[in-house]
């Protein structure tokens, strides 16, 4: 099984802080892996590192083969990104939008009309091409921020609480998009709050006053703490961390 | 009461949080102060300007010897042809050329009468004129000292006397005018945007449901930046008393009550706007460009208001600052009492009663 | 560069759908420029004159007359007392007061001289030096006439006198717009420029949106050219709008070439929009980044030579203005402008303002990397 997320011992100071404190863990390709923490715990840090989004202070990591201290440009091109702050440009049109996300990974006019026309058809919205971003509702922002994410065809996407504020239904329908990705052999690193979106996961790691507490299969994990469910599992262990937000 | 400072304790928070911005708060008004106190100077002196002496007699040396002994010039080398002096005119090395036919003092002896060439630089009129008239004088001098046995008759002497600030410094004209203008800042954008801002996050709609009453929100907000403000004040003049040696001539006390009243005109102001505007860019954008910039032109401190066209000056008279500022040069440096300014006061009150009117009127419509 | 092509469509068309930044462009070249230049009047005309006049002779009215008929006074008073004149100037009615003494023509005529007093409200330090000048200057031209009047040939012998032939160089009518508007263009460009730069990365960083161009294969570079290239545009768009203000409203023509105007304005926009957007990679809100952009163009232009010289300022000032990108602007505006300079003759101050350019967007560069 080819690891496309390789992670060791890789830890990030601010001072005297240690927001990650040496987190080791693998991820393979076209999974879907959940990375599961209560605020503060050291989630956003951790990813924006794999990102190459901040330099790490010690560790070893290496994303889709590559250092993510030197060589942070060739990660740029092999991901996708969403973040918790929902960010398309909400002054410029769907259209607009996916033009210049695809046109920024260097991919062909030809290619990006292509994926474009997919991308509105796959997710219904020709009629809203030429409509501001901003006039669209909350849940339909999102799976259009995803989408756009993945225009570029990334080994990897990661995505930083993609489904807050969202209701159900889209929510569900967020997740038929990612496993559409995951079946397209893109690697999904998710981090979430709900539970439930945990169990959609082939593995979740549960991060815990900056490292990591707990890595298997959702099952595997509720075994291993005789939980019914993965909120319990979460419950059982966020209740030891001693950072508060 | 215990709620509504509870209240003003968050907004304090809020205020005191934002490093980079107190930072500025503060630092504008001592950095204004200093530049207007010690760089800023309406005096000409130290101009560069070029003499070509064609002469190189007596008396052309005499006078070279005079003008660089003052302090308003700088001789730069001697040039010599009309192409060298046209070139520095252009790069703007000199200012001005003082040229010296040949044989100055033998006409000046002979025919009793020579001639001195001036050339100023008029793409600055003002600088040059005074330039000019400096030159000028220096040669009337000279030429006094030499007609010293047998003096002009019928001589009118004027005796000028400078009044307030004999000097001439900038400072008296400057620190009324930095107080108004930080005053206006702090008090009118600041409270604007802070406003503003909280309806942007939503965070108002809160407040507004809160058993509170909503006039409550708006004082609570106002009233860091009036302590703000006050503390400004009290930098601004202790800087110019010991810094500037610009004594307050009239009562502080005085000074004190109407720089207050000021800035409770200046926070309605900031109230008003924020209730008119739903956007921080838009905040301040009517700040910077209705509020500040006619502040700078229009209080009179810059610029002379009586040189405008009549729209202008007419346009003046609504402008807060120009009072505030007229009220504060009568106290500081000419030292009047009320007497002098209960005019400027009552328009002072008048506005801000105008202003506290409209936004409560608009305040509650939006609230029903 | 295709990846720097996506940045200027987008940026464009987001610049194209703001209204308040079109607005901005549009309507604030012309508004200053119309403004400005009426009230930034420094020229000292209209000074009000208090009369004291003691003496209430020919001479003394025959003086009266010269001074207030010569353009530059207008009576504000009439007063039977100096104190009664020194209310006038303590309620600003009048900016000077001229007492002539009891019995100053019998004196003056009896023992060939004669003293007047003149008090001059100094706060305002230009107009007090300007307006006794005048009055000087009248003075002196009205004892010059009284003596030719006066004078009985052969009694006295008049000495040697010098005459000073003094002109007036590129400016011969002393006309102060000519010296401001070039001056309001210098501010105008910079304001736009300054203003508009600092608050776009901000706003992006507002938005979240940066977070997802950092992620991105765009370079550092490319994303600053990206934000420099259309307000640089713009910049010189402004720039453009306020010569044509200034030729249809004041018929102000550059007597310098348009090539060097515009050498010089695009150098000077890549410094002060690289200046722009190190302030911005330096805040956090858009309030921010518009109070100490604020800041800093205050200072500038205080300093930067528009309202008074440079030449005058004390050493440290002067050395600190070597620093101020806006003084070479303003400098060079009425170089090119009013005397016509060439490139030549402003060649120091380009190659300067070109090390500012290079310097601030390294800066903007290097530290919009480091917020990574």
């Amino acid at each position: 099984m080819e690891q496309v997320i390789v992670c060791n011992g890789l830890t990030k100071r601010f001072g005297d802080f240690t927001a990650v404190d040496s987190i080791t863990f693998e991820v393979n390709k076209g999974e879907i892996f959940g990375f599961l923490g209560a605020n503060g715990a050291g989630k956003t840090t951790a990813m924006r590192m794999l990102c190459g989004l901040s330099t790490p202070s010690s560790g070893k990591a290496t994303i889709a083969g590559f250092d993510v201290y030197k060589q942070t440009e060739q990660i740029k091109k092999n991901i996708g990104y969403m973040s918790q702050k929902f960010s398309l440009y909400d002054d410029l049109t769907v259209q607009e939008n996916i033009t210049f996300f695809a046109g920024i990974y260097g991919i062909s006019d030809a290619e990006i009309k292509k994926n474009g026309d997919d991308l509105l058809l796959r997710l219904g919205m020709q009629d809203q091409a030429k409509k501001m971003v901003s006039s669209l509702p909350l849940g339909w922002k999102q799976k259009l921020a995803f989408s756009t994410a993945v225009i570029h065809k990334p080994k990897i996407v990661f995505l930083d609480e993609p489904t807050g504020g969202v209701d159900p239904v889209t929510r569900r329908q967020f997740w038929e998009l990612i496993y559409e990705a995951a079946d397209n052999g893109i690697t999904i690193f998710v981090t979430t709050h709900y539970m439930d979106e945990a169990e959609y996961c082939k593995r979740v790691s549960i991060m815990v006053d900056g490292k990591v507490a707990a890595l298997d299969t959702p099952s595997n994990l509720k075994e291993q703490f005789g939980a019914n469910t993965m909120d319990e599992v979460f419950y059982h262990l966020a209740r030891e961390a001693k950072r508060g937000e | 009461m215990k709620q509504f400072l509870s209240f003003v304790r968050k907004e304090f928070l809020h205020v005191l949080r934002d490093r980079k911005t107190l930072f500025i708060l503060f630092g504008m008004p001592v950095v204004q102060i200093l530049i207007f106190g010690f760089a800023l100077t309406n005096e000409v002196k130290n101009s560069t300007i070029v003499v070509v002496d064609n002469a190189k007699d007596l008396s052309s040396q005499a006078i070279i010897t005079r003008i660089e002994a003052s302090r308003y010039f700088q001789i730069e080398k001697n040039l010599v042809g009309s192409k060298e002096l046209e070139a520095a005119f252009r790069t703007g090395e000199i200012k001005m050329a003082i040229v010296f036919p040949a044989g100055f003092a033998e006409s000046l002896q002979h025919q009793n009468t020579a001639q001195i060439q001036v050339i100023a630089d008029a793409s600055d009129p003002n600088t040059a004129t005074t330039l000019t008239n400096y030159v000028s004088s220096i040669i009337r001098d000279y030429q006094t000292e030499m007609n010293v046995t047998n003096q002009l008759p019928y001589r009118i002497q004027p005796e000028l006397r400078m009044l307030y600030n004999p000097q001439l410094k900038g400072a008296p004209n400057f620190v009324p005018g930095v107080m108004s203008l930080v005053l206006m800042l702090v008090c009118v954008m600041m409270t604007a945007i802070s406003i503003v801002k909280e309806k942007e996050n939503g965070t108002m709609e809160i407040l507004l449901v809160s058993p509170f009453k909503p006039i409550m929100v708006v004082l609570a907000k106002a009233l860091p930046y009036l302590l703000l403000s006050i503390i400004n004040v009290i930098t601004i003049l202790l800087l110019s008393v010991f810094v500037l040696d610009l004594p307050i001539v009239g009562s502080i006390l005085l000074l004190f009550g109407e720089s207050i009243l000021f800035i409770i005109t200046c926070l309605t102001l900031g109230i008003f706007i924020s209730v008119k505007t739903d956007s921080q860019q838009t905040a301040m954008l009517i700040s910077l460009v209705g509020m500040l910039l006619p502040t700078l032109l229009f209080s009179g401190f810059l610029f002379p208001i009586e040189n405008m066209p009549l729209p202008l000056q007419v346009f003046s008279n609504i402008v807060p600052a120009k009072w505030y500022y007229l009220m504060v040069k009568s106290i500081m440096i000419k030292g009047l009492g009320f007497s002098y300014i209960w005019k400027e006061t009552l328009i002072l009150v008048g506005i801000t009663l105008f202003l506290l009117l409209i936004s409560l009127k608009s305040f509650k419509i939006r609230l029903a | 560069m295709r990846i720097l092509k996506f940045l200027l469509v987008k940026e464009f068309k987001q610049i194209f759908r703001n209204k308040a930044i079109l607005v901005v462009i549009m309507v604030m070249p012309v508004i200053q420029l119309i403004i400005l230049p009426l009230a930034t009047n420094f020229e000292v005309k209209n000074i009000a004159l208090a009369v004291v006049d003691n003496d209430h002779s020919d001479y003394s009215r025959a003086l009266i007359s010269k001074i207030t008929s010569s353009g530059y006074f207008r009576l504000s008073g009439y007063c039977n007392s100096y104190n009664e004149a020194l209310v006038l100037v303590e309620q600003d009615k009048s900016d000077l007061i001229l007492q002539i003494p009891p019995h100053f023509e019998s004196v003056l005529l009896r023992e060939n001289s004669e003293r007047l007093f003149i008090a001059v409200n100094a706060i305002n330090g230009v107009k007090a030096g300007l307006g006794s000048g005048y009055i000087n200057e009248i003075i002196q031209q009205y004892n010059q006439q009284l003596r030719s009047k006066l004078q009985v040939p052969g009694k006295f012998n008049l000495g040697p006198t010098i005459q000073i032939q003094s002109s007036n160089w590129y400016n011969p009518n002393l006309n102060y717009q000519l010296f401001m508007v070039p001056g309001i263009m210098a501010l105008l460009v910079t304001i736009v420029g300054g203003f508009l730069s600092a608050l776009n990365i901000v706003k992006e960083k507002e938005a979240g949106t940066i977070e997802q161009i950092n992620v991105s294969p765009v370079k550092k570079y490319h994303f600053v050219l990206g934000k420099l290239i259309p307000f640089w545009i713009l910049g010189n768009v402004v720039f453009t709008l306020g010569l044509l203000v200034a030729f249809c409203i004041y018929g102000i023509v550059p007597l310098g070439s348009l090539i060097t105007l515009y050498t010089f304005v695009m150098v000077y926009l890549l410094a002060i929009l690289g200046f722009g957007l190190l302030i911005s990679t330096f805040c956090d809100t858009q309030q921010q980044a518009m109070l100490i952009m604020f800041f800093f163009i205050m200072i500038f232009i205080l300093m930067g030579g528009l309202f008074t010289s440079i030449d005058s300022m004390p050493d440290w000032a002067k050395m600190a203005a070597k620093f101020n990108p806006v003084s070479y602007f303003i400098a060079v505006m009425r170089m090119v402008i009013i005397k016509g300079s060439g490139l030549y003759d402003i060649r120091g101050h380009l190659l300067t303002v070109l090390g500012f350019a290079i310097v601030l967007n390294a800066g903007a560069i290097v530290n919009y990397r480091k917020t990574f």
